[in-house]
């Protein structure tokens, strides 16, 4: 992969090792009929154990039990109801930014800038919500899906068509994006949006109709009692993206474009595929999913536009898609592991105060550095011990 | 002497200091990339130092203490990316991701558990940071007009830092152009399979020039922290390493045109905040966040071909195979 070349586009050696849950060579048609699914299930956990482990370290370094850590973490996730909600809460952000930067991956493509583009989603939402105060909440719920997806493919447009058309790298146009979008937001904070007579900069509360409906209020309207949280009508619209994603990649010819694009970009030429086309609609779709976790935190819990609202969920959505192979099924399950690890950090911070809520940022660099890009470091050796077993199986 | 000309070396000063980390994790970044190795760990290479630099010199209460520190936080931080990039073949710009937001978690965690002030380190004292140099002779030289306040504002009292960052770019420039190393350097960035046929390691040069890369990185880590600073703040870099990637990308992988790169938004960053809210003729109050917007927007346009052409070396990010 060429990540500043101007000439050329960006696919090949680079991303498309991990766009995909390719089959090994290595391994024999017999090995891969018994035992494909453990480099595709093993590996993830390894990688996991292997991040954790190695946040252990940091933990003993503070001098704090990792173990006793651990208990809390996950008792502070899932110990209850509530606590559940908040998990799911957060789950909801990053399996739509986990989504967005799948869909780009499996394209060859790096999207950095899912940050920024879910903020200026973000902002489409919130102007939407505050002047659509006197519409029925269907209608509005429909129509911020619309702005949402439009807003995050805007912004990620631009970078997508100055690769397709003018060979500037991805990787870096869209890490600008996410420093324009933050400046560009930040002065609309301080000298536009601001609610007059306040100090902080965001923007005045939305009317009550245009907030995304509350999971326990809709539980509850159905007659089942759920703990009160965050978590909104945002995680259903999250899973539909994850299934919608699904068909698009495999069970269209878009999709199929695009995952031969980021295999071999040669070929797909010669197949008569157009990489730019591909390229923009790809990264286009990928802004947009990008753009519809503004929906969770905009108008399902902040109900306003604050500063800086997507808060790193932009670069949580690497370390969920590599972790969950940029499979759909793969990002829920990264994505709620990652809702654990914030809500769970967060109470973790209040009974150990040496342990803060960076923790988890460092376990999501290290998942991103194990999962990513030290991949063949671990897949080598585990294929080797599968070999090893197939060759005993099979005399 | 007119207050415009006090100004304008006020302003020339202010560039001067806000440039010195850009050119040295700038040139940094030059290595690292112009072997092959795309380096988008500059900003957690950076803030790594800043820490390590400021936790040091806090306890030891020495400033080269803290440097030294610095130096080893960022030259490690630059193997492991070696370590997963050119022994493992890893994506590049994954791992620097993956470093990048390692490092802005763990300095704050070991931080606020090792000084618990909620992330940040302790005030330095005087001894435990680079401080001012006086340049000899300022006292008589700097009362000539004109050419003594050039001397005494712009060219006088900058700490050891920023003169190391000046000398840095003839230096650099050398050793790309000049030595055997920086032949082979280039080499290996433009085609690796070359350099191997030659007798030459390609991941020998390439772990060499991320150590480099390590090496600037840790001094401009240092300068935010225990020079411009007297403290480790949280995420202090805030960017800077990134802004030093486009100064790079802007110069084109050259030393000097990445250093007029750094000069020119370092400029756009210290008359933003010399001119906060004065009305500009013909457009009035520019926000300050749309100035701040400046280097990104014209590094988008650079990369684009809309001004000039940014030729990257021809191997970056692709990992060099021996044998298939």
């Amino acid at each position: 992969m060429h990540p500043f070349e101007s000439d050329a586009l960006p696919h090949g050696a680079g991303v498309d090792i991990i766009a995909s849950g390719r089959d090994n060579p290595g391994v024999t048609a017999s090995g891969r009929a018994r035992l494909g699914w453990v480099a595709p299930a093993l590996l993830p956990a390894i990688n996991l154990a292997l991040a954790l482990l190695l946040s252990a370290v940091v933990v003993l370094v503070i001098g704090e039990s990792p173990t006793r850590a651990l208990r809390l973490l996950a008792s502070g996730a899932f110990g209850n109801a509530e606590a559940i909600g908040y998990t799911l809460y957060y789950a909801t952000n990053f399996v739509f930014t986990g989504l967005a930067v799948a869909v780009a991956f499996h394209g060859g493509l790096f999207n950095i800038g899912a940050e920024g583009q879910a903020y200026i989603a973000g902002l489409g939402v919130a102007l939407l919500c505050l002047g659509a105060g006197s519409w029925p909440t269907v209608l509005v719920i429909a129509a911020a899906v619309v702005v949402a997806a439009a807003g995050g493919a805007a912004w990620a447009f631009v970078p997508a068509w100055l690769q397709a058309k003018r060979g500037s790298h991805v990787v870096i146009t869209t890490i600008m994006f996410n420093f324009i979008a933050s400046a560009v937001m930040t002065h609309l904070l301080v000298n536009v949006l601001i609610k007059p007579g306040q100090q902080s900069p965001e923007t005045r509360e939305f009317a009550p109709t245009t907030w995304m409906p509350q999971l326990h209020d809709l539980a509850r309207a159905v007659g089942w009692e759920i703990g009160r949280s965050p978590v909104n009508l945002s995680l259903l619209l999250a899973l539909a993206a994850g299934g919608l994603v699904w068909l698009y990649l495999w069970h269209t010819r878009w999709g199929y474009e695009l995952r031969a694009l980021g295999h071999n970009e040669t070929a797909a030429i010669y197949g008569g595929i157009q990489p730019a086309r591909t390229v923009i609609v790809a990264m286009s779709i990928s802004g947009a999913l990008a753009g519809l976790m503004s929906l969770n935190e905009v108008m399902g819990v902040q109900h306003r536009l604050l500063l800086n609202f997507p808060g790193g969920a932009g670069y949580v959505g690497i370390a969920v898609a590599l972790m969950g192979r940029n499979h759909p099924v793969g990002i829920v399950v990264a994505a709620v592991l990652f809702g654990a690890l914030y809500q769970g950090g967060s109470e973790l911070s209040f009974d150990m105060p040496k342990l803060t809520r960076d923790m988890v940022v460092v376990i999501q660099g290290l998942i991103i550095l194990v999962c990513g890009a030290l991949e063949h470091a671990l897949r080598a050796p585990l294929d080797t011990l599968v070999r090893r077993a197939t060759r005993e199986a099979t005399p | 002497m007119s207050d415009a000309f006090l100004l304008m070396a006020l302003l020339a000063a202010a560039t001067a200091r806000g440039a010195a980390p850009l050119v040295l994790a700038a040139l940094g970044g030059l290595f690292a990339e112009r072997s092959g190795i795309v380096d988008i760990g500059l900003e957690g290479k950076m803030l790594a130092a800043a820490f390590a630099a400021a936790a040091t010199a806090a306890v030891t209460g020495s400033a080269w203490a803290g440097l030294a520190a610095g130096i080893a936080a960022s030259v490690l931080i630059g193997l492991v990316h070696g370590f997963a990039c050119i022994t493992h073949h890893g994506n590049q710009v994954v791992s620097g991701m993956a470093l990048n937001i390692t490092v802005s978690g763990l300095t704050v965690v070991l931080g606020y558990a090792w000084f618990q002030e909620g992330g940040q380190t302790p005030m330095l004292g005087p001894g435990a940071r680079f401080a001012p140099i006086e340049l000899p002779g300022v006292a008589t030289l700097g009362a000539i007009p004109g050419l003594g306040l050039i001397y005494r504002e712009v060219l006088s009292g900058h700490n050891l830092l920023v003169y190391i960052a000046a000398v840095a770019v003839p230096a650099v420039a050398w050793l790309v152009y000049r030595t055997r190393f920086g032949l082979r350097l280039r080499a290996v960035g433009e085609s690796p399979g070359a350099v191997d046929t030659a007798g030459i390691s390609v991941p020998g040069v390439r772990y060499r020039a991320l150590a480099v890369s390590g090496v600037l990185c840790g001094l401009s880590g240092a300068y935010l922290s225990i020079a411009h600073h007297a403290s480790f703040i949280r995420d202090m870099s805030a960017g800077k390493g990134y802004l030093a990637l486009a100064a790079l990308i802007f110069g084109q992988w050259r030393p000097v045109p990445t250093l007029a790169a750094c000069l020119l938004f370092a400029f756009a960053d210290a008359a933003q905040a010399r001119l906060q809210g004065t009305p500009l003729p013909l457009v009035g109050v520019v926000p300050v966040q749309l100035i701040q917007a400046i280097p990104y927007a014209l590094t988008v346009l650079l990369l684009a071909g809309f001004v000039g052409r940014a030729v990257a070396p021809r191997a970056i990010g692709v990992p060099y195979v021996k044998e298939r």
